[in-house]
């Protein structure tokens, strides 16, 4: 059991490919967190019309959804990876996984929300 | 694997090394950012949502423990920020030896530590 929970809930079936999915996730999550903590730093007054503006331009929608698809990816392959190195009962490991899945989904759903709502 | 083989189960006599800290705490900050993100995302959501709602954020955070928060989700981001381009680094052939390891190890733990500060400075200054 503890084997079939293993092999059918890596992300990609292949530790490889989860490799490269955590590294290129993390590359476009540096770029986002560097963008974002510049844009605050340099406005320490921020204000909303400001605010606002950045996440108008499209591309600037589009950058923080790839974020937060990144996020997705990253933390499931990540999660998975402590799961499966911590927790040793399949029942344990499976209820965890299902509550990280379905965070993460309603995470994707509310900020695609908000940016297109 | 050989079953009967000898296994130390007190954990008090084993000594880690430097890196062992160094990447356990970016396993400790990773889970933890799931929870933290949930913060995040509802300040970004909030803040975006209207002019009310960005004065709602702003005034939550007057709030010392909400503060308090925020900086140690923040904290958990840019450790677990460093620590990943440490992985980087080493993915591209620099430090990989054990002294190498060793000395990224104690920039991750300095330069994180020096950002988490910073941070903390900016928000209560």
């Amino acid at each position: 059991m503890g084997v079939m929970v293993q092999s059918i809930t890596n992300l990609s079936r292949s530790g490889l490919a989860d490799w490269m999915v955590q590294r290129f996730t993390a590359v476009v999550l540096a770029v986002f967190t560097v963008f974002i903590a510049a844009f605050i730093f340099l406005n320490p007054d921020l204000t909303y019309s400001q605010w606002s503006a950045l996440f108008d331009l499209t591309w600037v929608k589009i950058f923080t959804l790839i974020t937060v698809l990144s996020v997705v990816g990253h933390a499931w392959v990540g999660l998975w990876t402590v799961a499966t190195d911590y927790i040793k009962p399949a029942m344990f490991r499976f209820v965890f996984l299902c509550v990280t899945g379905i965070t993460l989904f309603v995470y994707l759903i509310i900020t695609a929300t908000a940016l297109w709502g | 694997m050989n079953r009967k083989r000898p296994v130390n189960l007190d954990l008090m006599t084993i000594k880690m090394p430097l890196a062992a800290y160094a990447s356990i705490l970016h396993r400790i900050s990773g889970v933890f950012l799931l929870v933290g993100l949930g913060y995040l995302i509802w300040m970004f959501t909030t803040s975006l949502e209207s002019r009310q709602g960005f004065d709602v954020v702003r005034e939550t955070l007057n709030n010392p423990i909400a503060k308090f928060s925020l900086w140690v989700t923040l904290s958990a981001v840019i450790y677990h920020f460093v620590a990943g381009l440490k992985h980087l680094i080493i993915d591209l052939g620099i430090g990989e030896t054990t002294e190498g390891i060793k000395v990224l190890s104690i920039a991750v733990l300095l330069i994180a530590g020096l950002l988490i500060v910073l941070t903390g400075v900016w928000l209560w200054a």
